[in-house]
């Protein structure tokens, strides 16, 4: 059942991406390129999200287990570090090249499109070297905890 | 349903980022996780057995969302501008960093905000910052 939910969120969470066109690396780009023609679909988007996700995680707040019994699984209020701003400049230069982001990434290896592909291995071997880096002990807080 | 994604579609945008809030939802509600797509796939990759299925699952949905487009007849086919070598360091770097600061754009900045956490406030205001830096750079300063 839990995969079966899981399953489902990642349909509606794709479907949402290729209806709000973020799919489309020039869409995206076209959002980060302030000084060209400027296109304010993402801050759309994020509007869109973040109007069910305040109702969503306020509804989160007052509980403490999900459907399942198990504890929800939320983030520690931690301070904001370095780790947090090296990871998300290095993150933001990588997106302003391509224009792709992770979850975007995804979807578009399921249109089959070979550059994503591309796009997503490299994006999967920076994630292991972050992985082996961790375990090889630079001050690492749990994985299961991040986003 | 074809969009002219060249231009500002703000009907599509709210709409597809409502899904996107509900997806959110549900997977916090339903089986307790954070939805941030950087994460998911990060820990997956971490293999560990205990900690897999639910990843898997979530990742098949985001792979098969096109396949539903289409039988809708709503599939618009991405396309990419950069070449091979962008598309690997962009790829490297997006992996690397979106590990490095535990989120991406649905982890921090759709999840973290909702939530209203300084940290992802933080995380988001600084990679669209360097989004934007990067793109200029690119675009119109050695472009």
């Amino acid at each position: 059942m839990r995969n079966i939910l899981c399953f489902a969120v990642g349909l509606i969470f794709g479907i949402g991406l290729c209806v709000s066109g973020m799919t489309h690396p020039d869409k995206v780009l076209g959002f980060l390129d302030l000084a060209g023609a400027w296109d304010p679909s993402l801050a759309f988007v994020m509007a869109g999200a973040l109007t069910i996700g305040f109702i969503g995680f306020g509804l989160a707040k007052r509980r403490r287990r999900d459907m399942f019994g198990a504890p929800l699984s939320l983030p520690d209020r931690g301070a904001i570090d370095r780790r947090l701003l090296l990871g998300s400049a290095i993150f933001g230069l990588g997106w302003g090249l391509a224009g792709i982001c992770p979850g975007p990434g995804l979807v578009d290896v399921g249109f089959l499109e070979p550059r994503a592909l591309v796009f997503v291995a490299a994006m999967a071997v920076g994630m292991v070297m972050y992985n082996l880096a961790a375990l090889a002990g630079f001050r690492a807080r749990p994985i299961q905890q991040d986003a | 349903m074809t969009n002219d994604w060249a231009h500002f579609t703000p009907a599509s945008a709210l709409g597809g980022g409502a899904l996107i809030g509900l997806a959110a939802t549900i997977l916090i509600l339903g089986a307790g996780r954070i939805m941030g797509a950087a994460g998911i796939l990060g820990g997956a990759l971490a293999m560990r057995p205990d900690d897999m299925e639910w990843r898997l699952s979530l990742i098949a949905g985001l792979l098969l969302a096109p396949t539903v487009m289409m039988l809708f007849g709503a599939a618009d086919r991405p396309h990419f501008d950069a070449s091979w070598p962008v598309l690997i360091v962009s790829g490297l770097l997006v992996g690397f960093g979106t590990r490095l600061a535990s989120g991406c754009t649905s982890g921090h900045g759709v999840c973290g905000i909702a939530r209203l956490s300084p940290r992802s406030l933080a995380a988001t205001a600084l990679f669209v910052a360097t989004g934007f830096l990067t793109v200029f750079v690119v675009r119109h300063a050695i472009g």
